[in-house]
C-alpha cells in the first residue's frame, strides 16, 4: 500500500468537561495544523469521526468541524464505525489523498461523554441487539470484558494481580502526559481495593468515558516532500477488517456468537485478523514494532492484545508484562501515552489519540514517555458490531 | 410472557431458545432474525429450530453496579447479577443470558454443565414478563 504522510498531530486534553464537542474537535484540529504547519486553507478534504452521543451535530461531525473551523469548500466526510471510528476517519482521508482527490486532509474526532456505563438508544428497540442486551441480560460493556477476563485466567492462568500490573504500568505512563485524565500513579493495592465492577474486574480495571478531541494532518508524500518536510512520519498501513464467519468469541453487543457445528477448519480469530491486515499492507511483522497503543478497555483485554499482536504465543502475555517488556524501557512498551486507563474513552477521538501518541514518539517528541529510538509503532482497537482498527506508522 | 417475543419458548418446565438454521447445514443463529448469515453459502431462508437446552460454561462474571435502562432493575438495593457466556452442546454456539438468582461467579467454573430454564425478568400490574436463564446442572435435581 502506498504510504501517506502525518505532517501534524493534536488533541485537546481528555477529561470531563461537559462542554460542546464541538470545542474540543476544533482545538485540537487548530493544534494539528500549527504542529503541521499547515494553513487551514490548504486543506482539501476534512474527515470527521462521528460521535452518536451529541445529537445530528455529532453524525455530521466532518461538516460541524469544518463549519466551526470556517467552510472553505473542502470536500466532506463523516465515519462512524463505533470505536474505530477515528481509524475509518483516517482510512477515508487516505483514499482520498492516493487517489488523487486531495493533497491535504484533516481528520478529526471528538465527544462529549454522559457519566456513567455508555447506554443503547431510548425507546422500545427489540431489533436493536444493543437493546436487547441490556434489557434481557443487563450485559454492559464491562460485563463482556469481565466474560474475557475470566477467560483469560481460566485458559491461561492469569491473576487480577496481573490485570492490576497492567493499570499500574499504565498509570506510570499517563503520569507524564498533558493530555491524560487521570495522572495518578496507581499501586497494586489501590487496584485491588476498588470495588468489582463486573468479576473479577475492578473499577480500576476499567476504562472510564471521557471527553477530548484529537486531529491529525495528513498529506500526500509528494506535497510533504515539496514543502520541505524529508522524514514525516508516514502510515504504512490501516486495517479496519470485519470478523470472518464462523467467530466462536462471543463480544460487543452479541447475544450468541457464531456456531462451530459445521465447522472443520480452525477459525481466524477477530482480534488477531485486525492487527494481521495492518501488517500485512505495511510489509511488517510483529518483530519490527518498537512501540504500541493497544485498546485496553480494560486492564486484562492489553494482555490479550500482546497476543492478538503477535508479540508472543497465547499464554505468554503475564510473562511479557512481569518482565517489565511493556513497560517504558522495555523491550517493547506498550501504552507509553498511559493508554485508556489514563485517558477514559472519547470514542470517536480515541484511535486519532492512539495515532497522535506514536506520531510523537517516531518523531522523539514524547518528552518523560518517549520510547527510545522508537520507529515503528502499531495501534489496534476494538469496537461494538464488529469494528476494529490498527494503524502502523514509520519513519 | 416473554420480555420480548420470538426468542425463546417460554416454556416453563423445558423453555428452548428459538434460533434459526441454514437448512441441511450445521450453521445456526441466535436470535434467529438477528444473528448474521453464512457467507459461504447462498441467500437463503433460515429455517426455525429449537436450540439445545444444555451446554458448558465458556466464561462467565456479574454485573456489580445496576445495569442502566433499558434494564430494569428488580431488587432494591441492587443485587449484582451473574452472566454465563454458554457454549451450547450441539450447536457449539456460545449464548449469553443471566443466571438464576444465587448464583454467584463462586459457584461457577469454565467448562460446568449448565441449562436453560426461564425467570421473571420484571412485572408490572397486570403480569410477569419472563427471559431465558443458565442455571448449573445438578445431580440431585429431581427429573434429572
Amino acid at each position: 500500500m502506498d504510504e501517506i504522510a502525518v505532517l501534524g498531530a493534536g488533541m485537546h486534553p481528555w477529561g470531563k468537561w461537559g462542554r460542546n464537542f464541538t470545542e474540543y474537535g476544533v482545538a485540537a484540529a487548530r493544534d494539528a495544523l500549527a504542529d503541521a504547519g499547515v494553513d487551514y486553507s490548504a486543506v482539501g478534504f476534512v474527515s470527521g469521526a462521528v460521535t452518536v452521543r451529541c445529537g445530528y451535530p455529532g453524525y455530521v461531525a466532518g461538516s460541524t468541524f469544518a463549519r466551526a473551523l470556517g467552510f472553505t469548500g473542502a470536500q466532506l466526510a463523516s465515519s462512524y464505525s463505533a470505536c474505530a471510528s477515528g481509524a475509518t476517519a483516517l482510512q477515508v482521508a487516505r483514499g482520498q489523498i492516493l487517489s488523487g482527490a486531495c493533497d491535504v486532509a484533516l481528520v478529526v474526532g471528538a465527544d462529549t461523554t454522559p457519566k456513567g456505563f455508555l447506554a443503547p438508544n431510548e425507546g422500545d428497540r427489540p431489533d436493536d441487539l444493543d437493546w436487547l442486551r441490556f434489557h434481557l441480560v443487563g450485559a454492559t460493556n464491562p460485563v463482556y470484558f469481565g466474560l474475557h477476563a475470566r477467560r483469560r485466567m481460566d485458559l491461561y492462568g492469569a491473576t487480577t494481580d496481573d490485570f492490576a500490573m497492567v493499570k499500574v504500568k499504565n498509570s506510570r505512563h499517563g503520569a507524564h502526559n498533558p493530555n491524560a485524565r487521570f495522572t495518578k500513579e496507581y499501586g497494586l493495592d489501590d487496584v485491588r481495593n476498588s470495588p468489582v465492577v463486573s468479576d473479577p474486574l475492578r473499577l480500576l480495571d476499567i476504562c472510564a468515558t471521557s471527553d477530548g478531541g484529537a486531529a491529525l494532518v495528513v498529506s500526500s508524500m509528494e506535497w510533504a516532500r515539496d514543502r520541505g518536510h524529508r522524514d514525516p512520519v508516514r502510515v504504512a498501513g490501516i486495517s479496519t477488517v470485519s470478523p470472518t464467519y464462523p467467530d466462536p468469541v462471543i463480544d460487543l453487543p452479541y447475544l450468541a456468537a457464531d456456531s462451530l457445528a459445521g465447522s472443520t477448519s480452525a477459525t481466524v480469530g477477530f482480534k488477531e485478523s485486525i492487527g494481521a491486515r495492518a501488517y500485512t499492507e505495511a510489509g511488517l511483522g510483529p518483530a519490527d514494532i518498537d512501540v504500541a497503543e493497544v485498546y485496553d478497555l480494560s486492564s486484562a483485554m492489553e494482555l490479550d492484545w500482546y497476543e492478538q499482536l503477535g508479540f508472543c504465543a497465547a499464554g505468554e502475555a503475564e510473562r511479557l508484562l512481569r518482565d517489565g517488556d511493556t513497560a517504558i524501557g522495555g523491550r517493547l512498551p506498550v501504552n507509553p501515552s498511559g493508554g485508556l486507563g489514563a485517558f477514559g474513552e472519547a470514542v470517536p477521538a480515541q484511535a486519532i489519540a492512539q495515532v497522535c501518541e506514536l506520531v510523537w514518539q517516531l518523531r522523539g517528541t514524547a518528552g518523560a514517555r518517549q520510547v527510545d529510538g522508537a520507529r515503528v509503532g502499531i495501534t489496534v482497537n476494538q469496537g461494538l458490531f464488529g469494528h476494529g482498527s490498527s494503524v502502523i506508522l514509520r519513519r | 410472557m416473554p420480555a420480548v417475543e420470538g426468542l425463546f419458548t417460554p416454556d416453563e418446565d423445558e423453555p428452548r431458545l428459538i434460533g434459526g438454521r441454514v437448512p441441511g447445514t450445521e450453521s445456526y443463529f441466535f436470535p434467529k432474525h438477528l444473528g448474521g448469515a453464512d457467507p459461504r453459502v447462498g441467500p437463503v431462508e433460515l429455517e426455525e429450530v429449537l436450540l439445545s437446552r444444555r451446554g458448558r460454561v465458556w466464561s462467565y462474571t456479574t454485573s456489580h453496579y445496576p445495569p442502566p435502562p433499558p434494564f430494569v432493575v428488580t431488587t432494591e438495593p441492587y443485587e449484582p447479577i451473574t452472566i454465563a457466556a454458554v457454549e451450547l452442546e450441539v450447536e457449539k454456539m456460545v449464548v449469553l443470558g443471566q443466571c438464576v438468582a444465587g448464583v454467584t461467579p463462586e459457584d461457577l467454573e469454565v467448562g460446568m454443565e449448565m441449562e436453560l430454564t426461564t425467570d421473571t425478568l420484571y412485572r408490572d400490574d397486570d403480569r410477569d414478563y419472563l427471559v431465558w436463564k443458565w442455571r448449573p446442572v445438578t445431580a440431585a435435581e429431581p427429573g434429572d
